[in-house]
């Protein structure tokens, strides 16, 4: 018990906590804003990957590391917009849409990858983000030193998460992307367009996406591999009804999962005799068992996954 | 005459060949209430649409106190002063009442909303309609009646002067109704124009200055309030007599279907409490009640959709346990659900499919697991024919069917059968004039044929015409039946308010 008890109390796990949880703030972020619209994206996994293989392309051909986060935002919005032009204009099933986009997304960045980058023994690798100390914070006691171990993103996933639910439940903007997203007739007759607002969550919260995955090669790893996102976006479609819809409890979500990830992979090293695929599991097992006490009585967005239509009822 | 505040001139709109308007022109005085009365079809709502700028008109021109009025752009109707209060409320249930109220009122992107003044100006807009609702409730919590009350409030908060109502009583009880016309009156006599659209004769008659009618997409008709009969607008609206039929006299068989005492919970609620009746064949048991009143639990209980706590039921004679849905279908009780697009039928499958749903495993609808389609085709091809479907046959999809149409299958489905005992809970509602009338000769004609008919219904006139003994539903409780020969309206109307019980005290 003691051992746990070392664990939980230590500054490593912490900080190990919040590196984890930032790609999963970002896609869950990401993915909240679409559905919020009424659009679920499940290309998340595929601009995960992408962003994390663009990102890191254009540092390794020398942009810097912001200019990378940049370019795989971008790489992200227009996956979104290609996503958005099926479901919304076209009124595609958002299911098997979003699923060609992230087949789509993860196949071109494998090719493209062995495109750009020579084959060879050892993966290439970049210069990362480093940790950032902000002065101020980095003198509390505890929390100092686990601000301290993270890089920049880290700080603008809490940031964009604030920032978000502010945007979604204080401003006129964030009241047209809810209606939109409960009964976007409503928002059509109050003279709101449903179709640029679907347009407008769908591409903005793919770019977060694919900063998530960004996350994974420019700050959390120096090198991309293909298949390093691993199910990471499908997490964060979980995530978001874990969260209810709602972008302070995502953090929190994301915030959980990284505690049982980071605490399984302590607790490997000092239990012997179990197979440590069996703490692999935790996080995920744990997951199923909040999704289960938290989003049962979750209120979904209404309109979530309804073509509009307009004039049809 | 007042000023006029809205013009419609000469407007017409086809949909594939199908004139919906035809050159129509009206116009609309300041606090003037118009009703625009017609049969579903008529082109009423088409005409709302166009004026609210969700359709675009073929020709023609709209005109806000004199200046043209973009066709086809909702914000600009909306800006111009138009409200619309849709019949299926544009409204979402997640969100609270003040943020359905502000959606799209703000300039989208400032930095902040400003719910302090929005809520302020809609506590002084409720109060001064007597609008009353609470602006932090969550939508979905609400009542309809207040739900209504929310989408009026949302047109006069964007400062509508003229307000479109598309059927507002379609989904109100009798009270609720009675409290919306008097609204509609106070804002009248503020100054504001309404315009409401129904095919109901009584709230027309009762809340309408002037009565617009059109039939077949053409104003055939308009009549001042004061200067017309109920009889005379329903002639106008349907294009010729129509009258609905009334029971004769007509002896009553054995009784088929005896409650004694039942109650019925549903999640640790009382829905029926110790309610006892005694329908015979041959007759109609009115059950009369304004709606919420444990009608669904008594309508859920026959059909097998819901088991009692306690009581005894006995069919034909006989004590029953707990029947379900196929034992009720099979022991000959049609069903006629309160919510027929819900309940009643599947508006994605095609009109034989739900024609014989509930009887597919009968061995001539499907043999080892195959449909037999020839004959479930046919079989709803008699039921189309027979009880005059219109709109499709039995390969249409449900949904196309108008609600008359689909409640004429809904009826045909169980009457084909000779049931022995029909649940019609609502059977009318929302059904224009037309299909009221042949709706209520299809159910008297089983009456004669020898089916109980359980009628429940909060339309007074409907059970006044069609039942032989009434007994009112009020809180779960059942009133000792009454002789429909030997009450009125008045009558009903106290009985309804539970007045029976100080009696039995």
């Amino acid at each position: 018990m003691s051992i746990v008890l070392d664990i939980v109390a230590s500054i490593g796990l912490w900080a190990a906590v919040l590196r984890i949880a930032t790609p999963l703030i970002f896609g869950t972020l990401g993915a909240l804003l679409c559905e919020r619209a009424g659009v679920l994206n499940l290309g998340i996994e595929g601009i995960m990957t992408f962003g994390a293989m663009i990102g890191w392309l254009a540092v390794y051909q020398g942009a810097d590391l912001w200019t990378g986060l940049l370019v795989a935002a971008l790489s992200g919005a227009v996956f979104g917009l290609l996503h958005a032009a099926l479901t919304v204009t076209l009124g595609l099933s958002q299911h098997v849409s979003g699923l060609g986009v992230t087949l789509f997304a993860s196949s071109l960045s494998y090719y493209l990858f062995r495109l750009l980058v020579p084959l060879s023994g050892s993966p290439p690798t970049i210069e990362p983000f480093a940790p950032l100390s902000v002065p101020g914070l980095a003198d509390l006691p505890f929390i100092g030193p686990v601000l301290s171990a993270q890089t920049p993103p880290t700080y603008l996933a809490l940031l964009l998460a604030l920032g978000l639910a502010y945007a979604i439940f204080r401003t006129p903007l964030g009241l047209a992307i809810r209606m939109t997203g409960e009964n976007p007739h409503a928002a059509e007759a109050q003279g709101v367009d449903p179709m640029a607002v679907r347009y407008g969550a769908v591409i903005v919260g793919s770019a977060l996406m694919a900063v998530g995955g960004a996350f994974l090669t420019l700050s959390a790893f120096n090198s991309f591999f293909p298949t390093m996102v691993q199910g990471r976006g499908w997490i964060s479609i979980a995530l978001v009804v874990f969260a209810s819809w709602r972008p302070g409890r995502a953090l929190f979500g994301a915030l959980l999962f990284a505690f049982f990830d980071a605490f399984q992979l302590r607790l490997q090293t000092v239990v012997d005799g179990v197979p440590y695929q069996l703490f692999l599991m935790t996080p995920y097992i744990l997951s199923i068992v909040a999704l289960c006490v938290m989003a049962r009585h979750a209120r979904v967005p209404q309109a979530l996954m309804q073509p509009y239509r307009r004039g049809e009822r | 005459m007042t000023e006029t505040v809205l013009e419609i001139d000469r407007v017409s709109k086809s949909f594939g060949g199908n004139k919906a308007n035809d050159a129509i022109s009206l116009t609309l005085g300041r606090g003037e209430i118009v009703a625009l009365l017609g049969e579903n079809g008529a082109g009423k709502t088409t005409l709302m649409s166009i004026l609210f700028g969700h359709y675009v008109p073929d020709e023609g021109h709209i005109r806000v106190a004199g200046v043209d009025l973009p066709p086809g752009r909702p914000r600009a109707a909306i800006h111009a002063g138009i409200g619309m209060v849709h019949q299926h409320f544009s409204l979402a249930p997640n969100l609270t009442v003040l943020e359905n109220v502000m959606t799209g009122t703000e300039k989208l992107w400032s930095w902040r909303s400003q719910t302090g003044r929005a809520r302020a100006k809609l506590k002084a807009l409720a109060e001064r309609f007597g609008l009353v609702v609470d602006p932090d409730a969550r939508l979905g919590d609400l009542s309809v009646g207040e739900q209504q009350r929310v989408e009026i409030l949302k047109a006069l908060y964007n400062d509508a002067r003229i307000l479109i109502l598309d059927e507002p009583t379609a989904v109100l009880t009798n009270l609720e109704a009675e409290t919306l016309f008097a609204t509609l009156k106070e804002m009248a006599r503020q100054g504001l124009s309404l315009i409401f659209i129904s095919h109901k004769l009584d709230e027309v008659m009762a809340a309408a200055d002037r009565v617009v009618v059109l039939r077949g997409g053409k104003l055939v008709a308009e009549r001042r309030a004061g200067e017309t009969s109920k009889a005379e607008l329903a002639e106008l609206m349907v294009g010729h007599r129509v009258a609905r039929p009334v029971r004769e006299a007509h002896e009553r068989g054995a009784p088929v279907l005896e409650a004694a005492a039942v109650s019925v919970r549903v999640d640790g609620v009382d829905r029926l409490r110790e309610i006892s009746f005694r329908l015979h064949a041959g007759e109609i048991l009115g059950i009369i009640g304004v709606s919420g009143n444990g009608q669904a639990a008594l309508a859920g209980l026959l059909s097998g959709t819901l088991l009692r706590s306690s009581g005894d039921i006995l069919l034909y004679g006989e004590g029953v346990g707990d029947l379900s849905v196929a034992e009720t279908v099979a022991s000959g009780i049609g069903r006629i659900p309160e919510d027929r697009t819900r309940e009643g039928a599947i508006g994605e499958m095609a009109v034989w499919e739900n024609a014989v749903l509930e009887r597919i495993d009968e061995p001539r609808f499907s043999r080892r697991g195959l449909v037999n389609r020839s004959a479930a085709v046919a079989f709803a091809d008699a039921i189309v024919r027979s009880f005059d479907v219109r709109g499709g046959g039995p390969l249409t999809r449900t949904r196309l069917l108008s609600g008359g149409n689909m409640q004429k299958l809904i009826l045909g489905r169980n009457l084909a059968e000779h049931p022995r005992i029909l649940i019609a809970a609502q059977p009318a509602r929302g059904l224009d004039e037309g299909a009221v009338a042949a709706v209520h000769a299809r159910i008297l004609d089983a009456r004669k044929a020898g089916t109980a008919v359980l009628l429940i219904s909060e339309d007074l006139d409907e059970v006044i015409a069609l039942a032989d003994r009434i007994q009112a539903i009020v809180g779960g409780r059942l009133s000792p039946p009454v002789s429909a020969d030997e009450v009125d309206a008045r009558a009903l109307g106290l009985m309804m308010a539970g007045a029976w019980k100080k009696e039995a005290a």
